[in-house]
């Protein structure tokens, strides 16, 4: 469970301040994320919950903290493990349980699942299954962005196991050469569905490949959301400077099977008792209340709100409609 | 009206377009500095500027993924494909993503793939293929075929403007073999509406792309020396397919050839035959015949060559025969 950090891929230091306030609210975001998708498994196994169930436990610190450095008019690709980017980046529970229900009213309108909606409002654009296949449409948005002057970084992720797909290579070339606004986060949890990353990569780390493409690349503790938050802020920065795309490598432990059907009994024995010591959220938790910025009672408040909010949300998605079948017929084309 | 080869069609319809809206920009590989490997592009970068003329890097997937990213946030980009058949690298792109955001996401994709395709250049099998059967089963995408310069700007104009992606297939053997009177100004041909390019009752082919002017031939020899008329039809749009048009001319003549270069099995002459059979079983005097290429790879020997592709002698062929029945 080392996380390999050497000189070179380490952040440059700068620090980046963050006010109680806000380390609050990061904290709000990992708790809400864990929530959600420790509901989504629940549903899951009530039966009510259409397709698979894919969750992020041992993620919510990459998620949360990358998303965290974006301005409001960034533009975000997150993947199946990013619950806490979509919540960062301002995405209503209503809207995530009605994706996760397949209801009329979702984002997708039922034809898609998940975290597979867009959402231009908040400039969220989901992934395909095809996961390293993002990687070139958003360098395609980090190309719209700068032709327009808008200032935007677009962020990006993809897995230990993504990494070794095509698409990674030409979509992060591509990026590079025309020094687009583009950072993309590789989130490292150890295994590619079964496969662990000593058999998908032979590198000593996923941010060695930024060497091959003349762009930055540092490897974080993805179980630390400062950390993240730290890395993250710099590659955005650099990239809205004009300073081109970087690669992130978050090493953290995917806590459980790739989707809710995988028992993950392939993971050897003791590795999730050993990741669960540098669990994200209570790490940051037990941080938090020794700095003295939060205490049981808030900790208790906290859940309580995120309970309610969450209840709140599946309520309105287990009352909403699911679509009318024949609506299937419509919208393949734009008119 | 000025006369213009082929090509000079669709390089007048991105200079027009890229005129007309700001928003429409080029992406692939060489089509800058060089102009592209047919010189497409010539002119374009000293007159438009490199942020809208983009040489890329050497990725199929990488351009058509950026065209999507781009098309998705309101740019209009035309992608290149260097030869038509290099779009299987960028496969993935197309049927996997482009073609399935507007169901999933209710936003248009406009973006153009331009494909130069086709053979009778002795460009062998990696420099001849006709790609159409591989997209025309996907959902959410629309090609198109012109087979004339005054279609080939007006439909490409038509696909810059359309809210989806679409595949505009450009006919190499057709660049500067075929010239055409073009109207300087503005103009579109729509998608999904096909073409009498010759008119006659006694038989119709059912065509679009190269195989329309191989048509026109042997429909001209075959009123000169027999006596038989043929309407020849040109499909200029494959998705969507004008339907009615296809069922206009099986009424009018009971007998149908459906002509492409494309392979026989599993081409998109199939699809009409059987649309043909479902809708217009009752108006056919003989059997629906079918000519493409053998099924093989375009080989790159002339005489081998000239085997596997239909020709004006073969359609003639083809045609007596149907005639016959």
């Amino acid at each position: 469970m080392k996380t390999p950090v050497s000189p070179a891929h380490t952040p440059s230091g700068k620090t980046f301040t963050l006010t109680d306030a806000q380390k609050l609210e990061l904290f709000h975001a990992m708790k809400l994320t864990r929530e959600c998708d420790t509901t989504i498994l629940r549903l899951y196994r009530q039966g009510k919950i259409v397709g698979g169930a894919y969750t992020g436990a041992g993620n919510e610190a990459t998620a949360v903290g990358s998303a965290y450095a974006l301005e409001q008019h960034d533009y975000l690709l997150p993947m199946h493990r990013d619950m806490g980017a979509h919540i960062v980046k301002g995405q209503s529970l209503r809207n995530i349980f009605l994706q996760q229900l397949g209801r009329a009213g979702s984002l997708t309108r039922g034809r898609d699942g998940t975290g597979h909606y867009a959402d231009p409002s908040l400039r969220i654009y989901g992934n395909i299954s095809h996961l390293a296949a993002m990687i070139p449409m958003a360098v395609g948005i980090a190309l719209a962005a700068k032709m327009r002057g808008e200032h935007a970084v677009v962020m990006n992720y993809i897995g230990d196991g993504g990494s070794n797909v095509g698409d990674f290579h030409e979509g992060v070339n591509m990026a590079a050469v025309m020094k687009l606004p583009f950072v993309l986060i590789i989130e490292n949890n150890q295994f590619a569905y079964s496969t662990p990353t000593s058999k998908q990569v032979a590198a000593a780390r996923l941010s060695d490949r930024a060497i091959g493409y003349g762009i930055p690349g540092v490897t974080v503790d993805g179980t630390d959301v400062l950390a993240v938050y730290q890395a993250c802020r710099e590659a955005v920065d650099r990239a809205r400077g004009g300073g081109g795309p970087s690669i992130i490598e978050s090493v953290t432990m995917r806590m459980q099977g790739h989707s809710a059907s995988d028992d993950a009994s392939y993971v050897p024995k003791g590795m999730l008792e050993e990741w669960k010591a540098k669990d994200p959220v209570a790490t940051f938790e037990r941080a938090l209340i020794a700095a003295g910025i939060l205490d049981g009672a808030g900790v208790k408040d906290m859940e309580a709100r995120i309970q309610s909010d969450i209840n709140d949300a599946v309520a309105f998605a287990e009352a909403s409609p699911y679509p009318d079948g024949a609506d299937a017929a419509e919208g393949v084309y734009a008119t | 009206m000025p006369t213009l080869s082929y090509i000079e069609a669709i390089s007048r319809a991105m200079w027009e377009e890229m005129e007309r809206d700001p928003s429409v920009f080029l992406l692939g590989e060489d089509i800058g500095a060089y102009g592209g490997a047919f010189k497409a592009t010539k002119g374009f970068l000293d007159h438009f500027g490199e942020q809208r003329v983009i040489d890329t890097t050497l990725s199929e997937a990488g351009i058509l993924g950026a065209a999507i990213g781009a098309a998705v946030v309101g740019m209009r980009p035309i992608a290149e494909m260097q030869f038509a058949d290099f779009v299987t690298c960028g496969f993935n792109q197309l049927v996997s993503n482009a073609a399935k955001i507007h169901y999933r996401w209710n936003l248009p994709v406009p973006m153009v793939v331009r494909l130069p395709a086709g053979g009778y250049i002795h460009g062998g099998p990696y420099h001849s293929e006709n790609p159409e059967a591989w997209f025309f089963h996907v959902p959410g995408l629309k090609i198109v075929a012109p087979s004339t310069p005054y279609d080939a700007k007006g439909l490409l104009k038509a696909a810059v403007r359309d809210p989806n992606p679409v595949l505009f297939l450009e006919y190499k053997y057709l660049y500067r073999r075929i010239k055409g009177g073009v109207p300087a100004d503005d103009y579109v041909v729509p998608i999904g509406r096909g073409d009498v390019k010759r008119d006659g009752d006694d038989l119709a082919i059912i065509t679009y792309g190269s195989t329309v002017h191989f048509s026109l031939e042997a429909a001209a020899i075959l009123a000169k020396e027999d006596g038989i008329e043929t309407r020849v039809v040109d499909l200029r749009s494959l998705k969507p397919l004008d339907v009615d048009l296809i069922l206009d001319s099986v009424k009018a003549t009971g007998k149908v050839l459906i002509v492409h270069e494309d392979h026989l099995t599993g081409g998109i002459g199939g699809e009409i035959a059987a649309l043909i059979a479902e809708r217009a079983f009752q108006y056919l005097d003989a059997p629906v015949r079918r000519l493409g290429s053998l099924d093989t790879p375009v080989p790159f020997a002339p005489p081998l060559e000239n085997h596997v592709l239909p020709d004006t002698q073969k359609i003639l062929e083809a045609l007596r025969a149907l005639n016959r029945f």
